[in-house]
């Protein structure tokens, strides 16, 4: 037998199997979530101006620097750079008006992260979508600022003001006609609502930015096609069902961004395919009902958060179908 | 495209380092370390001393009880010691030391030349179990024992795992271009035994080497049918692979004869064929040892009871500093913390894995992000299994997310970005509700 053979061994690692394990992690999804939102981001600041820029800088920084001061505190692994509490300061900023003055939004990013994410076990553990609740936060502290949009930049000069109602405003106070007319025409208004040129929170307004983004993060497998589609399919519907126009509210509000940025975020929905599409077609239909017969314009952080409260009960109900119960 | 299951994972199946390699022969090594328990069931008790001479093919260890299976000396030689040694599976185990005495002489009578036609399925049956036959892919589950269902669980269908889902593994791919003429004897054999006329080859299509020679041996022979199965881990996997080659499942908490289906590894039939053909029990078989440290990674016939020390040295040693070494493969294989344990039965893989190959980081919370439930096989929610087994709450793990009906293929791991080790969770919940069970 060859001795020259080096087979040395030292320290082996002993565990169970599996031994190896796919590239994937949480700091990569969490990152490629970031990036997809990028565009859109970027987008404010252009649409928007430095007040956008400010307060997307001022949500991310307080969000990471309230993790970090939380895990310090409870002696927890440091992993503030995986990118969730970056993503929680960033889809906060974007749900906001971008000239919100800068306590509200600070406020806003403290709330999110320590108690809607850390009271309830940090990653994973919380039941609500974090940056949502920091969003329920200020609109509820403060609502009349919450809902004083500055209009986007194209609209300078063509409308007296620098603020205007949203879209979805327009149409709560004054009716359809009123909102065709802010914008000229059917399809100025169509296209105004694709590209962005509108007010609102300042980073749901390009619906096409934040389309490209759900595309790569559904090529890249982080979320389920399924969960954005039927969302906004069904908002799409029922809009239909009861006379508006489904276009308007399809590209209106938050919906694009909440569809496929946060309905999609895999800590607060169900695990399974078949309980995310249930948790879909309630957050359409509740952000319809609140939108046509509610008091707000616009309701899909309400009706996400709704939804996320009855997560623990569809994953109780809804099940995998389990080897041998098949056929 | 092939058949298929629900779920699954695709890794980067690595076959590529030895799936050319002809199956070496290995020396005779010095010493053979050959542990009394290489199978489930009752562990033999040695039936010779230290300082017995000892031919190959003789049997020097045996039990009584009928889950059980004897064990044979691999090489001819001077028993040196019998006492406990590292064990690749228990740990440590007596085991029978046989320093060789170079001749490799056969004990009186072997090989003999029987055709297995002339003899009927209880003597077939008799034959298997003499010659210590057990499940060679790893399970270890004495032959003989799967051969002989009750009455009232007809067998109809006989399947042969060729799958060889696990990454890195390619003994059984080497077996069935090799000695594919061999598998087809073994299986008509099992075939006899059992009493069933209807026998399956189930191959991933990454071999279709082995599924065209397959079908060449099995061409002429009725009943014989080669099934190309998608690529997908876990193929193999007992439960996964009868569903899909019959279309039935294996009811929870039941076996494949509750289907009436028999699965035999390559391996086994061909052990199964020398032992009925030959006369020759289960002595050696053919491992891969190979992995991202080793040198020179290959296919080897070793004897039963040489040291992993020995084979790694056949394939030139590391060539990087091995971080995990693994008997078996490395979704399902088993770690081990010295190469003095021998080669047993059941080990269809060396694997020596590099910190490169095995990207495992620290462990974090679940994210609940439903990969794993996207990838088991067995439409369970893993997540809930690891979150349950963590806390503690083993029977809440077993009563409400059918822990028992997890196979451990490790799917659920492979993909977990959050790192979590949901099947060391699963194999601590279901000893502790084992333990919990026996107390009662």
């Amino acid at each position: 037998m060859s001795t020259e053979a080096k087979i040395e061994i030292d320290r082996l690692m002993v565990s169970t199997s599996p031994h190896i394990r796919c590239d994937e992690s949480i700091s990569k999804i969490m990152w490629s979530v970031n990036a997809a939102l990028a565009p859109a981001a970027l987008f404010s600041v252009y649409n928007f101006g430095m007040p956008a820029l400010f307060n997307l800088v001022l949500c991310i920084v307080v969000a990471v620097a309230t993790e970090y001061l939380i895990l310090k505190w409870q002696d927890k692994p440091m992993v503030i750079n995986d990118g969730s509490a970056f993503l929680t300061g960033l889809l906060l900023a974007m749900n906001i008006p971008a000239n919100l003055p800068w306590y509200m939004p600070l406020a806003g990013s403290i709330f999110a992260i320590a108690v809607a994410k850390h009271t309830m076990g940090g990653l994973g553990f919380n039941i609500f979508n974090p940056a949502l609740i920091g969003r329920a936060f200020i609109l509820a502290s403060w609502p009349i600022a919450m809902t004083t949009w500055p209009i986007s930049k194209d609209m300078v000069g063509k409308v007296d003001g620098l603020t205007s109602a949203t879209p979805l405003g327009i149409l709560k106070q004054q009716g359809y006609q009123k909102l065709v007319e802010h914008f000229g025409d059917h399809a100025t208004m169509y296209k105004s609502l694709f590209l962005g040129a509108r007010p609102g929170s300042m980073g749901e307004t390009s619906a096409i930015l934040l389309l490209l983004g759900g595309i790569y993060l559904i090529y890249k497998g982080y979320i389920k096609w399924q969960v954005p589609v039927i969302m906004i399919a069904t908002v799409g519907v029922l809009t239909a069902a009861f006379g508006g126009d489904p276009l308007v509210h399809m590209m209106s509000g938050g919906l694009i961004l909440g569809a496929f940025y946060m309905a999609t975020d895999m800590v607060t929905i169900p695990i399974t395919t078949k309980g995310q599409i249930i948790f879909a077609v309630g957050a359409g239909a509740l952000t319809v009902l609140i939108r046509l017969q509610g008091g707000y314009p616009e309701g899909v952080c309400y009706a996400i958060l709704l939804m996320n409260c009855v997560t623990p009960l569809i994953d109780r109900l809804v099940r995998p179908v389990k080897y041998g119960a098949r056929r | 495209m092939g058949k298929s299951f629900r779920g699954g994972i695709h890794p980067d199946d690595r076959k590529r380092y030895t799936a050319a390699k002809p199956i070496q022969v290995a020396p005779i090594p010095e010493k053979v370390i050959i542990p009394v328990r290489q199978h489930i069931g009752a562990p033999c008790s040695p039936i010779v001393k230290v300082g017995d001479l000892v031919k190959k093919g003789q049997v020097i260890a045996e039990a009584q009880a009928f889950v059980s299976s004897p064990i044979h000396a691999s090489t001819s030689g001077k028993v040196a010691a019998i006492a406990d040694y590292p064990h690749p599976v228990f740990g440590t185990c007596m085991a029978v030391v046989i320093e060789s005495d170079g001749q490799d002489e056969w004990v009186e009578g072997l090989p003999l030349n029987r055709d297995w036609k002339t003899l009927e399925a209880q003597e077939l049956k008799e034959i298997i179990r003499q010659a210590g036959m057990v499940g060679m892919g790893g399970a270890t589950f004495p032959t003989h024992v799967k051969m002989a269902p009750p009455a009232e669980k007809p067998i109809h269908t006989f399947i042969l795992n060729g799958a060889e889902c696990e990454p890195f593994l390619t003994a059984d791919h080497r077996v069935m271009l090799e000695q594919s003429e061999r598998i087809v004897t073994g299986m008509q054999i099992g075939m006899k035994v059992l009493g069933v006329s209807k026998g399956y080859i189930g191959i991933e299509e990454n071999k279709p080497d082995a599924i065209a020679a397959m079908n060449k041996a099995c061409s002429g022979i009725a009943g014989l049918e080669v099934v190309p199965l998608q690529t997908k881990y876990p193929q193999g996997a007992e439960k996964t692979l009868i569903s899909v080659i019959t279309g039935t499942d294996v009811p929870t908490g039941g076996l494949p004869m509750d289907v009436g289906v028999v699965v035999q590894n390559v391996g086994t039939v061909v052990a199964i064929a020398d032992a009925v053909e030959k006369g020759i029990p289960l002595i050696q078989r053919v491992t891969t040892v190979t992995g991202g440290a080793v040198a020179e990674p290959k296919n080897v016939l070793l004897r039963i009871g040489t040291t992993f020390a020995e084979a790694v040295a056949l394939c030139g040693g590391f060539t990087d500093k091995p971080v995990k070494i693994i008997m078996g493969g490395p979704m399902m294989g088993m770690a081990q913390r010295t190469l003095d344990v021998p080669i047993i039965k059941g080990t269809s893989g060396i694997l020596v894995l590099s910190e490169a190959d095995t990207n495992i980081g620290p462990e974090r919370p679940c994210i609940r992000c439903g990969r794993c439930v996207d990838a088991c096989p067995m439409g369970l929610v893993p997540s809930m299994l690891s979150v349950m087994g963590e806390r503690g709450l083993y029977s809440v793990a077993k009563e409400q997310y059918d822990l028992l009906d997890c196979v451990e293929c490790g799917s659920c791991v492979y993909v977990c970005p959050a790192k979590r080790n949901i099947v060391h969770y699963v194999k601590l919940s279901k000893a502790q509700n084992a333990a919990a069970a026996a107390k009662k």
